[in-house]
Order: structure tokens, then C-alpha cells, then sequence
């Protein structure tokens, strides 16, 4: 038999709990990558002589694959006498992965304001931390919320990465249920049907706030 | 043998939701005839191009072209809505030159002439570049040949657009606003070409303009349209000259004293 | 980031990599990291050439195909867009067995990837010919061109300069994620690492290499797509400013 319907069922409890893990990896990646992809584009405009090293940091990041820092950061920081948790070394890891992505997002949204709102802040006398606070983030994080929305699904869609170093989220569990009871076809396929749902559904949800805030900046 | 219009718009209208660009118009152009379309913006003049071009559906009402439907078709006597093989034949006969050029902008003037000859009549090359030289030189565009749309000029592009639709040998052409997107100082060389057109080649034309010194000139009809509807047609002397309908008084003195 | 410096990151990078291939400590990995890179690049060429295919096919079908194929088209991005690339990958690898249909892995690695980055290819595909100016697609009409006429000699050649610097970022994405290949027990160059790893604990010589061979390789790919667009858009706008 092909699919087993009380064997999907019966497993149905441990991935959920899985899932919850999942979810956590992703809740925490993200808070990490918004708010450390926020510094580095700030630090780059606010502190002129960093442009061109958080550029290259940037591109490394970028240009190497996520599974090799997550085993990286697991792997060396016993080296320096810190040793991790797999969970936390792995969404660090992707915390500062997506980090990069986000900070030319940012930096997108940045260079999309206009020069007259720098201009009028510096002829008001705001120090440049004020213009960032009150002027600048403010106009500037609204317009990218649904590209921020894309990368919050994409770092999702990038969690059972962990399973490569044995968090036990939901591909890491299914994997144990299919090596222990030699059925991969449900737990899998289950896994995929959640991850499919999920993404539906924040598609759905990004495509509404976009809605929304197009109305707003219309007004 | 009865003389068969060669367009006949027969009741046709056109709804965008609830707005109605054209209600229920009718209109016949004879074979050769030239008519120029005037009237404010929003009257639905260019929709009546674009139906005839089947760019745009057409809600109401039948279009026919030398007697047979175009965006319809006879089956046991009934006419129903035709498939696009029957649009693409009836279509054949028609040839549009745009505001905008639309000019292939990746192929060259020459390339631009030959590119739908070649692939729709299925002509040969040789056959199509010489029908297009021949056409390049009509517009005084021989030496531009080799040119892409961005090193011309606008002027020579929408020569190069006339040039083009010819190329396809249409006994009907639609001129929708030509020279509108061009600068002043580039007009007269494009109207020099449509003139041009009208006196050498037997073709029914049928413009919307701007410029209603050419229209009054070169036109054997003149239609002034408002809200959708034709408000008052007749020969360009006697629109211009003694217009009947209070609209068109208005609009005319509105334009003219502008121009 | 320019062109220059680009070129500049990549000599920098092999020139790392060549300095510390002398060193001892680093040197005896080589061999062994460079046949996993050799796979690397294998899968990653025959991943991006069916992902390319299968974005244009699933972009047309989607916008022009009958409904069924559109149907069709649709499951396909909806699912290999909406779920992981790892589970696609374990999917195809564990579960399509069951459904007695066996591939060897490196079948698999290249169908999952290229299925993978395809999906989203082929909404590129699709952006970039409703890019294309709605006058195009009008005189095209007026010159009675069928829509396959349309598609392949107007639409189509603006569409690709559109298209190129997007696709060169899926194609690094899926270069990046041919590392995940060494989950199904392919010996890629993230095998390798891992595996060398395991054995000798020298993490950070093997993974310094590692990194700096995929920076290396994704520097390739970015230059090479670079050149392509500069190549194309000149193809297109000939003197646009002219």
C-alpha cells in the first residue's frame, strides 16, 4: 500500500510538535535578520568608510550556500571554547545569512527616498540619528514590508536545512520516522503538504498587506 | 455589381464596465475614400481604430469589411463570433500605424519592414527586402536603412512605421494620431508622406488627428465625435466651413483659436 | 557592485585559494575538495539548463497554454515554489521508490534543483514579457502576426534583456543549493567538507577552502551573467542614446 492513512495520522502529533520547532526557528532567524540587516544598512550610510566592507561582506555571505555556514558556525565555535546548541548555531547561521539579503532591502528602501527629505532634515539641524529614527526608517519601511514578507517565507522554506546538523524540526523528524519504521512516502509528504500551506497562506497574507499599504501611500 | 462599402461599422458600441465609449455608431466608408476622425479626448474616436484593428472586443453590433464580418463569422446563417483564423483573414487587409511608432525596437528600419512579410505572407527574403527598399525610399528613408528606431528621429520613425504597414500591402490604413507624439518641426515630413500615400496608392484610409488643416485638406469626409456618438460628418468645406451641429461650433473655435 | 570589483573579488579569492594550497596544513584537502567541486559544478550546469527550460515552458504554458497544460503549469510552480527545496529533494530521493520509480541520485539532485529554481524561472519568464511595452504586442497585431510569430521574434528578444539579471540570481541560488545534494549521499564539495571534517576536525582550513571555492564559482557566474546582460542590452538599444 502506497499511503497508509492511520499511519499518517498516527504520526500527525510528532510533527506538529516538530512544526512548532520549525516555527520558533523561523520567529527567532528572522527577528535576527531584520534587525541585524537594519544595522548594516544603517551603519553603511551613517559611517561612509564601512560601504565597501559590509559590501563585500555582503557578497560573501551571500555568495555561499546557507548548509556550509549553518555546519560552519556549528563546527567552529567549539573551536574558541564556545560551544552552541545545534538550534542556536543553526538559526544564527541563518539569522546572518537572510541579515545580508535584508540589508539591501533596506538599503533599496533607503535610496528610495527622496534627497529633499536628507536635505530638509540636515537644514533642520537633526542629528543623524534623529533623521534615521523619526524621518527616514518611518517613510522607508512601509514600501518594503512585502519584500521583507518574501524573504520571511524564503527563510521558512530554508529551516529543514537544520536537520543537516540534527535539530530535531520537521524534516529532521520525518527522517527519523522514516529510518525507524522504513515509511518516508507520508512523513515527507506531509511535511511538504505543511510547508505548501504555509506558503500559500503567506503569500496570501503579503499580497493583502501590499494591498494595503499601496492604499495608504495613495492617500 | 452594387459598389460594397469598404468598411461598415453596423450598430457597433463599446462598454469599459459601465462606461460607454462608443453607442451603437454607424458608419460606412467607401472604397479609396479618405476620412478623418476629429473630436475632444474621451469621445471614443480611437477606440473606433483600434475595433477595427481587433485590438479592441466590441460589445454590440457588427463590423464588416468589403461585405464580409470581421469579428464575427456566418455559420448556417447566423453570424457568430469569429475565430481568430477568420479575424486573421479579414485582418489582412488592414494595416494601423500608432501614436507611439511601436517600432520594433532589437530590429533595424529594413528589418522592421520585412520582419512581417517574411514570416506572415511568407514571402521570400529577396522578394520582401526589395518591396521594402522600394517602400524606405517612398518615405525618404533609403538611407537609413540599416538604422535602429533609437538613432532615428521621431519624425523618420513614424516614417518608418508607414513604411512598414505598407509593406504588408493593406487596402485599408488606420492612422491613429501620427503625429501627436512628434515635435512641430517634425509634422510636416510625416504628413508629407501620408499625402504621398493617398496620391500613388489605391487605399482607403481612415485617420484620427489632431492637425485639422490636413484633415480639411486632404480628407473627402470629415466626422466630429462626441460623447460616442458621430455628431455631425460631412466634407471637410462644409464641416469646417458651416458647421450645423452647436458641438461642433464650440470645438472648432476651441481648437482653431488655440492653434 | 561593479564589474571591476567583482573581477577583483574573484582574482582575490583563487589567489587566497593558491597561496594557502601551499601551505601544509591546507594542502592535503586539495585533491579531495576539488573532485567534490567538479560534481558541484556538474549538477549545478545540467540543474540551471533544465531550470531554464522548464521556467520558459511553464511560463508560456501558464500565460498562452490550453487549460489543462495551464492547470498544470500552475501545480508545478505552486508546489516546488511553495514547498523546500530540501523536502523536494528527500521526496524525490525517499518517497518516489515507494511509487516504484527509482532515479540514481544524481538524477535526482539535477531534477530537484532544476525543477526547484525552474518554478521560479518561469514567474521571471513571465514578468519579464508583461514588461514588454503594450505597443509591441499591438503592432505586432497590426502586421497580423500569429501569437507563436509574436512570441519568438518581438516579444521574446526585448523580454531576455529583462530576464537576465533576475536569472542570475536563481542561478546562484541554485549553485548555492547543490550543497544540499550531499544530504542524498552524493559526494559534492559540502560533502567533502563535511566528511573531511568529521574525520580530521580540522574545521577551520576545510571550510575556509570550501567557502572560498563557492565564492569563487558564484563570482564566475555573476561576471559571466554581467557580460551577458551588458552583450544584450547593447544588442537591443544600439545608440538608444544616440
Amino acid at each position: 500500500m502506497i499511503w497508509d492513512w492511520a499511519f499518517a495520522f498516527e504520526i500527525l502529533p510528532v510533527l506538529a510538535r516538530a512544526a512548532i520547532v520549525s516555527i520558533e526557528a523561523t520567529l527567532i532567524g528572522f527577528a535576527l535578520a531584520a534587525s541585524l540587516g537594519l544595522v548594516l544598512a544603517v551603519v553603511r550610510i551613517a559611517v561612509p568608510w564601512t560601504g565597501w566592507t559590509i559590501s563585500v561582506l555582503v557578497e560573501l555571505i551571500r555568495s555561499t550556500p546557507l548548509l556550509i555556514q549553518i555546519f560552519f558556525l556549528y563546527f567552529v565555535f567549539p573551536k574558541f571554547g564556545v560551544v552552541l546548541d545545534a538550534f542556536t548555531a543553526g538559526v544564527l547561521a541563518i539569522g546572518i545569512h537572510y541579515a545580508a539579503y535584508c540589508s539591501e532591502v533596506y538599503r533599496a528602501g533607503f535610496d528610495n527616498i527622496h534627497r529633499g527629505q536628507w536635505e530638509a532634515s540636515i537644514a533642520l539641524n537633526l542629528s543623524s540619528w534623529t533623521t534615521f529614527r523619526d524621518i527616514i526608517i518611518p517613510q522607508a519601511i512601509p514600501p518594503i514590508v512585502p519584500a521583507l514578507g518574501n524573504y520571511l517565507v524564503a527563510l521558512f522554506k530554508e529551516t529543514p536545512l537544520l536537520s543537516a546538523i540534527a535539530v530535531l524540526e520537521l524534516m529532521q523528524t520525518a527522517k527519523i520516522i522514516g529510518s525507524e519504521t522504513f515509511r518516508y512516502t507520508e512523513p515527507t509528504t506531509l511535511v511538504g503538504l505543511f510547508f505548501l500551506a504555509m506558503s500559500l497562506v503567506s503569500a496570501a497574507l503579503i499580497r493583502s498587506l501590499e494591498r494595503l499599504l499601496n492604499r495608504r501611500t495613495m492617500r | 455589381m452594387t459598389e460594397q462599402p469598404m468598411v461598415r461599422f453596423d450598430n457597433v458600441s463599446k462598454r469599459y464596465g459601465a462606461l460607454t465609449v462608443l453607442d451603437g455608431l454607424n458608419l460606412e466608408i467607401a472604397h479609396g475614400e479618405k476620412v478623418s476622425i476629429i473630436g475632444p479626448s474621451g469621445s471614443g474616436k480611437t477606440t473606433v481604430l483600434r475595433m477595427l484593428m481587433t485590438l479592441e472586443t466590441i460589445n454590440d453590433g457588427v463590423i464588416w469589411v468589403e461585405g464580409q464580418p470581421l469579428t464575427h463569422m456566418e455559420r448556417n446563417g447566423k453570424l457568430v463570433p469569429a475565430d481568430l483564423a477568420h479575424i486573421r483573414k479579414i485582418r489582412a487587409k488592414i494595416g494601423m500605424v500608432f501614436q507611439s511608432f511601436n517600432l520594433f525596437p532589437h530590429m533595424t528600419a529594413m528589418q522592421n519592414c520585412i520582419e512581417a512579410p517574411i514570416t506572415v505572407l511568407g514571402m521570400k527574403r529577396a522578394d520582401a527586402e526589395a518591396r521594402a527598399a522600394d517602400l524606405l525610399d517612398m518615405v525618404g528613408l533609403s538611407e537609413k536603412k540599416d538604422h535602429y528606431p533609437s538613432q532615428l528621429s521621431g519624425g523618420q520613425q513614424q516614417r518608418v512605421a508607414i513604411a512598414r504597414a505598407c509593406a504588408m500591402r493593406p487596402k485599408i490604413m488606420l492612422f491613429d494620431e501620427v503625429t501627436s507624439a512628434l515635435d512641430p518641426e517634425l509634422v510636416g515630413e510625416v504628413l508629407e508622406v501620408i499625402r504621398k500615400l493617398g496620391r500613388e496608392h489605391d487605399l482607403t484610409m481612415l485617420m484620427v488627428t489632431h492637425q485639422m488643416g490636413f484633415a480639411k485638406e486632404f480628407s473627402d469626409r470629415v466626422c466630429f465625435f462626441h460623447a460616442g456618438k458621430i455628431c455631425e460628418q460631412g466634407p471637410p468645406n462644409e464641416l469646417f466651413g458651416a458647421p450645423k451641429n452647436e458641438r461642433t461650433r464650440q470645438f472648432l473655435h476651441a481648437v482653431l483659436e488655440a492653434g | 557592485m561593479g564589474i571591476r570589483t567583482l573581477v577583483t573579488l574573484l582574482v582575490v579569492a583563487l589567489g587566497v585559494i593558491a597561496v594557502l594550497a601551499t601551505q601544509e596544513a591546507y594542502s592535503l584537502f586539495m585533491p579531495g575538495l576539488l573532485q567534490g567541486a567538479v560534481l558541484t559544478v556538474e549538477i549545478a550546469v545540467l540543474g540551471s539548463l533544465l531550470a531554464i527550460v522548464m521556467g520558459v515552458l511553464a511560463a508560456l504554458a501558464r500565460m498562452y497554454g490550453p487549460a489543462p497544460l495551464r492547470w498544470l503549469a500552475t501545480v508545478y510552480v505552486e508546489i516546488f515554489r511553495g514547498t523546500s527545496a530540501l523536502v523536494q529533494l528527500f521526496w524525490l530521493f525517499f518517497v518516489l521508490p515507494q511509487f516504484g520509480v527509482t532515479l540514481n541520485a544524481f538524477l535526482v539532485a539535477v531534477l530537484a534543483l532544476g525543477l526547484n529554481v525552474g518554478a521560479y524561472g518561469s514567474e521571471v519568464v513571465r514578468g519579464a514579457i508583461q514588461s514588454v511595452a503594450r505597443g509591441q504586442w499591438e503592432a505586432s497585431t497590426a502586421l497580423n502576426m500569429s501569437r507563436p510569430q509574436m512570441l519568438r521574434r518581438i516579444i521574446l528578444p526585448q523580454a531576455f534583456v529583462a530576464m537576465i539579471p533576475p536569472w542570475g540570481n536563481l542561478l546562484i541560488e541554485l549553485l548555492k543549493s547543490t550543497a544540499l545534494v550531499s544530504l542524498i549521499t552524493l559526494s559534492d564539495l559540502a560533502f567533502k567538507a563535511q566528511q573531511m571534517n568529521q574525520n580530521t576536525f580540522k574545521t577551520i582550513p576545510i571550510f575556509t577552502l570550501v567557502l572560498l571555492m563557492y565564492l569563487a564559482m558564484s563570482l564566475v557566474l555573476t561576471i559571466g551573467m554581467r557580460l551577458l546582460e551588458r552583450r544584450a542590452s547593447l544588442g537591443l538599444a544600439r545608440g538608444r542614446a544616440a
